[in-house]
């Protein structure tokens, strides 16, 4: 998997925290230039600390990455010059103004007083906090010290830009703003690494996708192609007060295109392939056998499904 | 540093792009912007910083050698002694704001950077090695040591009856190597503290350490006079503060302010030397365990 023409590259990545919990479980992943990468799993999948070893904040047990060619272990300070993060947490200095956390930012990558002044200036207006500029950042709403934090990231103009949960906390307004500024962002061409639990996020925005659950990766491609992985053109789920267990086996069988039914959460998703006439069939096979359906509804295969298909369990918890 | 100007770690330079400065350079930049935050955030902080500075030390000579000796109860015993007393007192006193500032300065804010918020966290994303942010911590907390000195230093000599008089004797070369000593070490101290309690426990450090650490930090007695305190001959009340680090910095103040006895200086300077490399190893070791994991 080691692809030296990588932007990040990590071989059998583990982290092991003392304690004994197994976070990432030899990782192997590359991302490609100008690549906008996602990282999707459900709460404690590892994301995070997958995120925070290429940051340099989480230290490896085992296995190496690099980022920009650089190994973040022995390299640190020099890695860290290419990289920005926006945090899962709010990390904002609280001691300083809305502005002046933009303008050390700054200060700390080597611009000089004007330029980041400037700068600061700028982003203030580009993710509308200029009217709260002069205020403590004790005074933003959730949504607006995590668009603070976005713009402190993209500040330096980093090679590498890692998201953890970006949009986690954020109205759709706000949601929509931040890809926009981040579309825009990515034609001068950052890579950007996301970690989030969101399918339809990770399906919008991402080039490629890995999925990844309890510390492993259990696929990664596009959008597309994870989707077609499934080989399903609907999904059509059931629910039932009636024997569910049974009528998914008679579904299986009796669906025309039908190819595999999984139980979900106590609900029957049954794959399709082939979309018209499947709900009157599926109507039709309850009331023979007897069984009241309360809700049915059919939805085309999304991340989501290919999350189910690998792990038996909805990526939503 | 990690490392210096090689570009040993970068493998592909078509996609990569290589840092666009060396890191020893990047570091520096970073290191000088760290300290310009701990200032600017001092400076937005002065109506705490003066008050929490001047306070203590002005309460200390107030009441020992204003109040004391208009009631009649002169420490020391009067005249001479009464003198030499003011000035054990203002040696004392000077070194004492010295370390409560590396407790105020550096410990405290730490506790709580690491404690419910975790905003250390961009700083230590700045492009240096992470070690040199907590020395850079350890800088502005002993900058603010000299200036907290600086301004206890004319309270303790005017602050007194007209009847005592202070006779200080200031030991230049003494005096110029101690104050950025005495405040390197109490700065590091803090970082130590700061990394090593958390926010639960700050009552305990105020009251279990900081506390016999003050009273048997000799700021009202010369370590030199505590001989006579002594079981089946042995003076062990003078032996036992010997681990306490404020000894060393009062003796030290004594010895640049005074012409009084004091503990010898070959013995203070190589103590103090000693504990500043103990404090910044405990320190930095504790502060990368903090922001590492
Ligand atoms: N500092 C730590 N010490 C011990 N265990 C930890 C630590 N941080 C995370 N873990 C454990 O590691 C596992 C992965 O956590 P991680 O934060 O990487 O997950 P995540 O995918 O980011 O989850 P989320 O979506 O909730 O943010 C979890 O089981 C968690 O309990
Ligand atoms: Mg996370």
């Amino acid at each position: 998997m080691a692809d030296p023409q990588s932007v990040i590259c990590c071989q059998q990545l583990s982290k092991q925290y003392p304690g004994g919990i197994l976070a990432v479980d030899r990782l192997d992943l590359s991302v490609f230039p100008g690549e906008v990468f996602g990282l999707l799993g459900p709460n404690g999948a590892g994301k995070t600390t997958t995120a925070g070893m290429l940051t340099t904040r989480v230290i490896p047990t085992g296995g190496r990455a690099l980022v920009a060619g650089i190994d973040v272990v022995a390299h640190p300070a020099m890695a860290k010059q290419l990289i920005g993060v926006v945090p899962q947490t709010n990390t904002l200095d609280r001691s300083l103004t809305v502005r002046e956390n933009l303008y050390f930012h700054g200060l700390f990558f080597g611009m000089g007083t004007k330029r980041a002044r400037a700068a600061a200036d700028y982003l203030l207006e580009q993710f509308r906090l200029a009217d709260r500029a002069n205020m403590p950042v004790a005074a933003l709403s959730g949504g607006m010290a995590q668009r603070l934090m976005a713009a402190r990231a993209i500040m330096h103009g980093p090679s590498v830009l890692f998201l953890d949960e970006p949009t986690a906390g954020l109205d759709p307004q706000s949601r929509i703003a931040l890809w926009d500024i981040l579309g825009e962002l990515r034609d001068r061409g950052p890579t950007i690494f996301l970690s989030t639990h969101n399918m339809e996020e990770a399906d919008q925005h991402c080039d490629r996708v890995a999925i990844m659950d309890r510390g492993r990766i259990l696929a990664m491609n596009t959008p597309r192609a994870l989707k077609a992985s499934v080989g399903a053109d609907t999904v059509v789920i059931v629910t039932t007060a009636g024997d569910a267990t049974g009528l998914a086996q008679h579904l299986e069988q009796g669906v025309t295109g039908a190819m595999r039914s999984q139980m979900v959460g106590g609900k029957i998703h049954l794959h399709v392939g082939g979309v018209s006439g499947v709900l009157p069939q599926v109507v039709a096979i309850a009331d023979d056998q007897g069984i009241t359906v309360t809700d049915l509804s059919v939805v085309e295969p999304s991340l989501e499904t290919v999350f189910i298909n690998l792990t038996g369990r909805e990526l939503r918890d | 540093m990690d490392e210096l100007d090689t570009h040993a770690g970068r493998t592909e330079a078509r996609v990569a792009p290589s840092p666009p400065r060396s890191s020893a350079r990047a570091s520096w930049t970073a290191f000088k912007a760290l300290l310009l935050r701990d200032l600017v955030v001092l400076r937005k902080t002065l109506n705490i910083f003066i008050p929490r500075t001047v306070l203590q030390p002005f309460l200390l000579v107030f009441v020992f050698l204003y109040v004391f000796p208009k009631i009649g109860e002169s420490v020391g015993g009067g005249g001479r002694a009464e003198a030499q007393f003011a000035a054990v007192l203002v040696a004392g006193v000077v070194g004492l704001s010295i370390m409560f500032q590396g407790i105020q300065a550096v410990a405290l804010p730490m506790v709580q950077e690491f404690g419910y918020t975790k905003e250390i966290e961009d700083r230590v994303l700045a492009p240096l090695p992470v070690w040199t942010v907590a020395v850079g911590k350890v800088v502005a907390g002993a900058i603010q040591g000299l200036i907290a000195a600086a301004i206890v230093f004319p309270i303790a000599a005017v602050v007194h009856v007209p009847q005592v008089s202070l006779s200080l004797t200031v030991h230049w070369a003494v005096l110029l190597t101690m104050l950025p000593l005495a405040s390197i070490m109490c700065a590091a101290l803090g970082l130590t503290f700061g990394t090593r309690f958390e926010t639960r426990q700050v009552p305990i450090l105020f009251g279990v350490i900081i506390l016999p650490m003050t009273f048997l930090g000799d700021t009202y007695y010369a370590w030199t006079a505590l001989a006579p305190v002594k079981v089946l001959g042995w003076s062990w009340l003078q032996t036992i503060v010997l681990f306490n680090p404020l000894i060393y910095v009062t003796e030290g103040f004594r010895a640049a302010l005074t012409g009084s006895t004091h503990m010898p200086l070959y013995v203070i300077y190589p103590v103090m030397v000693a504990f500043c490399a103990l404090f910044l190893w405990t320190g930095i070791n504790g502060f990368r365990h903090r922001v590492l994991t």
